[in-house]
């Protein structure tokens, strides 16, 4: 017997509140995980989900956690209208941050005011370029993005670790897999005494309106999300199947570009294998659990970024596993698609 | 109401939130009566059809088989009381074949190759030629809701439901679904008829329903009663006759198609050979045949969706056979396709962004940004002086009626202000009153010097608005005649691939499916 039945009209109350339900079913089964690990629920819920909130400086981590999250989230959520699933994020940030750290190695000592400006467009571009290639492949072999973009991080990930095992090495760094500390002029300008807070949020936040204003008004983003719901009235409209992959991955990849930069330029510093915990990955769910909307993507950026350092926290004071972040990730993850089946069914009801 | 009925329906009513579909109705069907059901769409037919067939659930009244209260909880129960029904909509899946999809509603055990016998066995006993392991993409609509007719007959059913049955069939082909279905009658089922074509319940049907507004409004013994005054019992007034007057402006071609031959990308589709023709300024040129005879393929290389040679396709004395559907549009051409949800609309989004789809170039937008409030004054507009039925411009397009949808997406093309409009069977599904309203649109709109190609699986249609008449069969188009210069018969004759008049071979092997 089926347990669903097709609604007539998707329902937009659950379309907003199957995040909702997401979170409160993750942060239930979460302490269910905390009671079966033999600690207090409560205790760890507060380790995990408050205690980072209770100093300015735990504000300062989130916001700087949120920002590559909302960034890169944004562009991937015009893909994702399209269905085009780019899930190479990750490689497109890494690439973005071997260009723009690549510009800051070499234009080390320079006291020019443009060190970070290059370093931007150079990342952007690079990023861009990672996702180019997919587009490419999938305009002219047809070949399935999802995987494409997927296996093009692991190159870039070798290409880093190449880059920063070989050419661009830290003469004096004892040997570690890792570039020179940037100069000051190479890395963002600290906005908050005390705190890693730096100037790239504000690319952040142009980003969220500009893919505001872009989502709501432009004519583009419509021809995108006609070519998703309905590939034939696309057709029928006479609307680019290519302009559309070519557009959504090269957006995407441009700013999961800009996000290395901010990291490389930003908490980082230099170039070595940590540059991202798997922004690039957790940015897919938090560009769902925005709604692919964005200001729905600023909140859900928000949330993931606590789940980071909640994930820190709880390895810290409760002696967790590093994996317990993944957990999370992975919990909001299924229970949102689980709820996403409410928008368009509903429960039969017993006749 | 007889003790011996086989269905009864006694004061069945079903309300949704905004409208109620159905009130307090009662019917009553004999083992083998062909009784039909008669009403303009939104009448609450299909929804009464469906709490028949277990798909949805009454909020009141009873329902007797063959004199014992049931209460259908699902389509299985129904199918296994022996009901049986042809959705007006198919519910196949494509990329099954066709015995495969036939096993998937038997609730029983199969052995496909036995199934697959069987299938080719009763599609030939009545009529209806299948063959069991070709792949449901690749039919035509006709093949299609003929597998689900197979699919039906399969199970043996008591009680047959077909919601319009006949629209995609050619004259001779409708003939001998009603000897099917009168040998299906004899043999004691029950058949439950839904179709707007008037003559056609006259002929066929013991019996018939009319309802309006979900209620039933009269019953009636068709054979005693005229096509019209049947049609007056189901939209509660008289039937609209078109007025086709000359056309008096200047005549000169608008669409000219030159030798066009397509190979057709779909393994199963039929390539086109060498079609030519001319539309003119203010005529319209009905094209006949049964989809699947290079109907697709003509349309898509026609529209754009399909780019072909330069120089095949001339519109005003222009090569645009290379320019795709956008580019196409923008120099006058516009086209409503047989597909009107997830072709000519996005199912999922309101009138307003569906008015976007193609009136973009009204002005809409500047410096790529859309100006929301002029795409909604536009689809408001076309919902007034079009009559669509819906819920204002914010209503999504899968919410309306099939016929309203077209109304919308026929109104927002003309509304274009085109120099050729193509229209892919205009009136499919819609209700007898919509159906004059658009074709009266049509001629309105050819007579103020718009060239329009009309393809259609209707003749009666195709010879009330058409100036010319060609017949399109397995993939080559016969030769334009003016419609006092033929009937429906010779017509019927070229649409099953007869050509009796043009003398040209069929050069390639494409045998009509």
């Amino acid at each position: 017997m089926h347990l669903l039945e097709p609604r007539a009209q998707p329902s937009q109350l659950m379309r907003w509140t199957a995040p909702l339900i997401a979170i409160g079913a993750t942060l239930l089964t979460g302490s269910l995980l905390f009671w079966a690990l033999d600690k207090s629920p409560l205790a760890s819920f507060y380790v995990f989900f408050i205690e980072p909130l209770t100093s300015s400086y735990g504000w300062s981590e989130l916001l700087i956690k949120a920002c590559p999250l909302i960034l890169i989230a944004q562009g991937l959520a015009i893909g994702f209208k399209a269905r085009i699933y780019n899930i190479g994020a990750e490689g497109q940030l890494i690439v973005g941050a071997l260009f723009g750290g690549g510009v800051a190695i070499w234009l080390e000592g320079s006291d020019s005011g443009w060190v970070i400006p290059a370093m931007v467009v150079a990342g952007a571009i690079g990023g861009a370029l990672w996702g180019a290639i997919p587009a490419l492949l999938k305009t002219r072999f047809n070949a399935e993005e999802t995987l494409t973009t997927l296996m093009l991080t692991y190159v870039a990930i070798h290409l880093l670790s190449y880059m920063v095992n070989g050419p661009w090495r830290d003469p004096e760094g004892m040997n570690f897999p890792q570039s020179i500390m940037f100069s000051d002029n190479a890395l963002f300008g600290l906005l908050i005494e005390g705190s890693r807070v730096n100037t790239s949020i504000f690319i952040t936040i142009f980003a969220v309106l500009a893919f505001w204003l872009f989502n709501a008004r432009s004519f583009l983003a419509y021809t995108l999300e006609v070519g998703g719901q309905a590939p034939a009235a696309s057709r029928y409209a006479g609307f680019s199947a290519k302009r559309t992959v070519w557009f959504s991955l090269v957006i995407s990849g441009l700013t999961a570009g800009l996000a290395g930069v901010g990291e490389v330029a930003g908490p980082v510093g230099q170039l070595n294998l940590n540059i991202s915990p798997g922004y690039g990955f957790a940015a897919i769910i938090v560009a769902y659990l925005g709604r692919l909307h964005a200001l729905g993507i600023v909140l859900a950026g928000c949330l993931m970024a606590l789940i980071y350092l909640g994930g820190e926290a709880a390895q810290v004071s409760l002696q967790m596993p590093s994996a317990i972040t993944g957990i999370f990730q992975g919990m909001l993850l299924f229970f949102l698609l689980g709820a996403d089946a409410f928008i368009d069914n509903r429960l039969r009801r017993p006749a | 109401m007889s003790q011996s009925a086989r269905l009864q329906l006694l004061h069945i009513s079903k309300r949704y939130p905004s409208v109620v579909a159905n009130d307090d109705v009662s019917l009553s069907v004999e083992p083998g009566e062909i009784h039909a059901i008669l009403g303009e769409n939104g009448a609450g037919k299909s929804t009464l059809m469906k709490i028949i067939y277990g798909a949805v659930k009454a909020d009141a009244g009873e329902m007797l088989w063959n004199g014992r209260q049931v209460a259908i909880a699902s389509p299985a129960q129904a199918r296994k009381l022996g009901i049986g029904m042809v959705f007006q909509h198919f519910s196949l899946f494509e990329t099954l074949s066709v015995v495969e999809n036939i096993a998937l509603v038997l609730d029983e055990p199969f052995d496909l190759p036995a199934l697959a016998a069987r299938v080719k066995e009763v599609s030939e006993r009545y009529g209806l030629p299948l063959d069991p392991y070709r792949s449901v993409h690749s039919l035509s609509v006709g093949e299609r809701q003929r597998v689900e007719i197979v699919r039906c007959l399969l199970q043996d059913p008591k009680l047959l439901i077909l919601d319009e049955p006949t629209s995609v069939l050619t004259p001779q082909a409708v003939q001998k679904l009603f000897e099917t279905l009168r040998r299906l009658a004899s043999e004691g089922v029950s058949i439950l008829y839904i179709s707007h074509k008037l003559h056609e319940i006259k002929s066929l049907c013991d019996s018939a329903t009319i309802m309006r507004g979900g209620k039933v409004t009269g019953t009636a013994i068709p054979r005693d009663e005229t096509p019209a005054s049947l049609a007056r019992m189901m939209i509660g007034r008289e039937l609209p006759v078109c007025e086709a007057p000359a056309f008096t402006g200047l005549v000169k071609p608008v669409l000219e198609v030159d030798r066009l031959s397509l190979a057709s990308a779909d393994p199963f589709g039929t390539s086109l050979s060498h079609v030519s023709l001319t539309v003119n300024a203010g005529e319209i040129l009905g094209i006949a045949g049964i989809s699947g005879n290079g109907q697709a393929e003509l349309l898509a290389a026609l529209s754009g969706e399909n780019t072909v040679d330069r120089e095949t396709i001339w519109l005003a004395g222009e090569a645009i056979g290379h320019l795709d559907a956008g580019q196409r549009r923008s120099k006058g051409l516009v086209f409503v396709p047989e597909e009107r949800l997830g072709r000519g609309a996005v199912p999922a989004q309101s009138l307003t962004r569906n008015a976007l789809l193609t009136a973009h170039r009204q002005d809409m937008k500047h410096w790529g940004l859309v100006s929301y409030s002029k795409a909604k004054a536009f689809a408001e507009q076309c919902i007034a002086r079009f009559d669509v039925r819906c819920g204002g411009p914010d209503a999504l397009a899968r919410s309306l009626s099939g016929g309203n949808l077209q109304k919308f997406i026929v109104g927002r093309e003309i509304m274009l202000a085109p120099r050729l409009m193509i229209v892919a069977q205009p009136t499919w599904g819609v209700d007898v009153g919509a159906a004059a309203f658009l074709r009266q649109t049509l001629l309105d709109l050819s007579r103020t010097g718009v060239a329009i190609l009309v393809i259609s699986e209707e003749l009666e249609e195709l010879f009330e608005i058409s100036d010319r008449i060609a017949v399109l069969a397995a993939g080559q188009l016969s030769a334009a005649q003016p419609k006092a210069a033929t009937n429906a018969e010779s017509v019927g004759l070229q649409m099953s691939g007869l050509f009796n008049e043009t003398a040209q071979p069929t050069e390639s092997g494409h045998a009509p499916a």
